[in-house]
């Protein structure tokens, strides 16, 4: 076990290096750097840019440098703890991340754990009793939530929620909590507010996983050892629980570690519509000014949230399947 | 010391029944269909056979005829979308508190107590393969400590050392260490073995092996046999043994059931069935077996057409399209009985009077 988990933290390391140079070159694809649309930006307004101006902004921000260069000095920086500042904010990325990226995977977790909680027991009775009118009703629900676009989703929610309880469910804090200390009322403010989104959030999520979790364990349910634990005498859903259900899982525990970066990306139009604080919108916003070290930042956590996640979810294979243990 | 250990936590002793020579295990005509979309699939389809104590019935016929359809039947574990639909299958048993008991157990529910009980504890059942028949998850050791605590009263610790006891009675080697492993670093023979330890842990009365060594190659096929055999004689247990294999009946069986498409066409003791053998079908299986006195390039004869599918069931008796001895006008108009040809002999064809 100990071999595996060294393995698997060295290949965890390999692939952030490589997510690193990624997302890097990805920021650089674009044509122009962030002076340019910081000019185009002020000349909108109708100011006028020198050449000399900007290449003094360029020379500022550390521009001129080739890419490989500014990717050296860039990860040297964070490594000494530093991630650099935003260019359009003025301000260290790290003052606009830090809460936002608590709040997202507050959010992230809040949803993958809905996820899991609605979603298994329903899949595991639609394979159970597969046919039944329940399991009808759960792959309808199933494929209407696959169907939805989330922000639809959330807009629909915003209007019933005004509409019907007079209740404005935008951001993530009510007015007079907006700026306030952390407090029992506020976090419970929070929750309250968190409710909608992660119902948003979790909404395909589950759908997918309702079907995931029925069929593999429609998958095991025909399995040999069923029908031996069946022979010994077992109890019928004491056996589904001890047996199919668990292998059922394996496929389960792997897919999440990919659910889990869909989460922050994916919440970033749901955050847009909803007026959530996370990073998704500020992500959206550094990457149409090309605020390369946000951006950067961005991309760069969700990546290593990812890795964290495969990482996650092997150990927990390795806990669960010997298989994948001792071999 | 496990020896006596084992004998003790047995259930309460087994009482002589009234008859030595009545059944254990009666089935009656049993019928067991599958309600597909297409159809109704008759997999069982009026199938009788008898078990007695301490012997082995073997239940022969070619593939998709129903033998292990039947031998899910009698403990009620057929799968979906299969259900038995008629029939009676009378087992003669003690029950906890020491009564006699001769019942239908079909008219048990299949989640009842009771079913549960007999299901692993009184009747065991061992499958094809043996790899896939365990969890791939979950220690043998963990697997048949579970099985002898779900039929005895032991605790954790004393179940698991007669699982180790019971592992080593298989001839696992170094089974206190084997009996963590889990089953893929078992070989297919070693994993028969703890299957059948785990099948023989609840000290059943009967025993069905389907197709137990299938599966196996062939040296180890005739382990697993003696080794069955041996534990049949120290058990006292009566045995419904599956197979396709003629040669692997004549070596276990004291009494052969053939079946064709779901019913029992013949019914005999091994010698009648190999030295007399009464039904077209069963002659014709006995002469598509392999001689080693046969002349080089000379024909294996083979049983001419092909199963039908059990959805198109031929109407009269089921072999008639094939059978080298049909007689039109009968064999195809009526469904021949079993009826007795000689001693415990019964064959189902028109040939003989009074099918």
């Amino acid at each position: 076990m100990l071999g595996y988990l060294i393995r698997r933290v060295l290949y965890g390391l390999l692939t952030i290096f490589a997510v690193s140079v990624l997302s890097f070159t990805i920021i650089q694809l674009p044509p122009g750097d962030y002076v340019t649309s910081y000019i185009a930006s002020l000349e909108a307004q109708g100011d006028e840019v020198s050449a000399e101006e900007a290449a003094a902004l360029r020379a500022y921000f550390g521009l001129g440098e080739p890419a490989y260069i500014q990717y050296g000095k860039w990860m040297w920086q964070i490594m000494q703890g530093n991630w650099g500042m935003s260019f359009q904010y003025r301000v260290p990325v790290t003052e606009i991340i830090g809460q936002r990226l608590l709040l997202t995977i507050v959010l992230a977790l809040g949803s993958l754990i809905f996820i899991w909680v609605v979603a298994i027991p329903i899949g595991i009775y639609s394979a159970v009793r597969q046919y039944s009118v329940l399991d009808y009703i759960a792959t309808m629900f199933g494929f209407t939530g696959l169907a939805i676009p989330d922000f639809l989703f959330a807009l629909v929610l915003m209007y019933l929620a005004w509409d019907w309880f007079n209740f404005s469910i935008g951001g993530l804090f009510s007015p007079e909590y907006l700026s306030a200390p952390w407090s029992l009322g506020r976090v419970f403010d929070l929750l309250q507010h968190l409710i909608i989104p992660i119902v948003v959030l979790g909404t395909s999520g589950t759908a997918s996983l309702i079907r995931i979790t029925r069929a593999n364990l429609l998958d095991e349910l025909r399995k040999p050892y069923v029908v031996t634990a069946r022979a010994k005498g077992m109890n019928e859903w004491q056996l589904i629980f001890k047996y199919p259900v668990r292998l059922a899982f394996n496929p389960i525990i792997s897919i999440t570690a990919y659910i889990l970066p869909f989460l922050v990306s994916g919440s970033v139009i749901v955050s847009v519509v909803l007026n959530l604080p996370t990073v998704g919108p500020v992500l959206l916003r550094s990457l149409l000014s090309q605020d390369m070290f946000l951006a950067g930042a961005i991309i760069l956590m969700i990546g290593v949230m990812t890795v964290i996640g495969t990482l996650l979810s092997d150990i927990l294979l390795g806990i669960v399947d010997p298989r994948v243990r001792l071999r | 010391m496990t020896e006596t250990r084992l004998r003790d936590a047995m259930p309460t002793a087994i009482g002589t029944p009234p008859d030595a020579v009545a059944p254990i295990l009666q089935v009656q005509n049993l019928h067991t269909h599958f309600f597909t979309g297409e159809g109704i699939v008759h997999a069982v389809d009026g199938a009788s056979f008898a078990v007695h104590p301490g012997k082995t019935l073997g239940i022969v016929g070619e593939s998709g005829c129903g033998k292990s359809v039947a031998a899910k039947s009698i403990l009620q574990i057929v799968d979906k979308p299969g259900r038995i639909v008629d029939g009676e299958i009378l087992y003669t048993y003690t029950d906890k508190s020491g009564r006699y008991r001769h019942e239908n157990i079909l008219s048990l529910p299949s989640d009842s107590r009771q079913m549960k009980s007999i299901r692993g504890g009184e009747i065991s059942m061992i499958f094809q393969e043996p790899m896939s028949s365990f969890s791939p998850i979950h220690s043998v050791g963990n697997q048949l400590t579970e099985t002898i605590r779900l039929h005895t009263d032991m605790d954790q610790r004393t179940a698991r050392e007669a699982a180790i006891e019971w592992l080593s009675r298989v001839g696992i080697p170094n089974p206190a260490r084997r009996v963590e492993e889990y089953p893929y670093q078992m070989s297919g023979g070693q994993c028969q073995r703890a299957m059948i330890a785990m099948a023989l842990s609840t000290n059943p009365r009967i025993l069905i092996a389907d197709e137990p060594t299938t599966a196996l190659d062939v040296t180890t096929q005739a382990q697993i046999l003696n080794l069955l055999q041996r534990l049949q004689a120290e058990q006292g247990m009566a045995m419904i043994f599956i197979t396709h294999d003629l040669g692997v009946i004549a070596e276990v069986a004291d009494e052969v059931a053939v079946m064709y498409l779901g019913r029992v066409v013949e019914r005999a003791p091994v010698q009648e069935i190999f030295r007399n053998p009464q039904h077209p079908y069963t002659r014709a299986l006995l002469t598509s077996i392999p001689s080693i006195e046969a002349q080089p390039r000379q024909r294996l004869p083979t049983i001419s057409g092909s199963i039908p599918h059990p959805q198109n069931r031929p109407p009269g008796c089921p072999f008639h399209p094939r059978c080298p001895e049909y007689m039109a006008g009968t064999c195809e108009q009526k469904e021949p009985q079993l009826a007795s040809v000689g001693t415990n002999h019964e064959v189902s064809c028109f040939l003989y009077p009074g099918c």
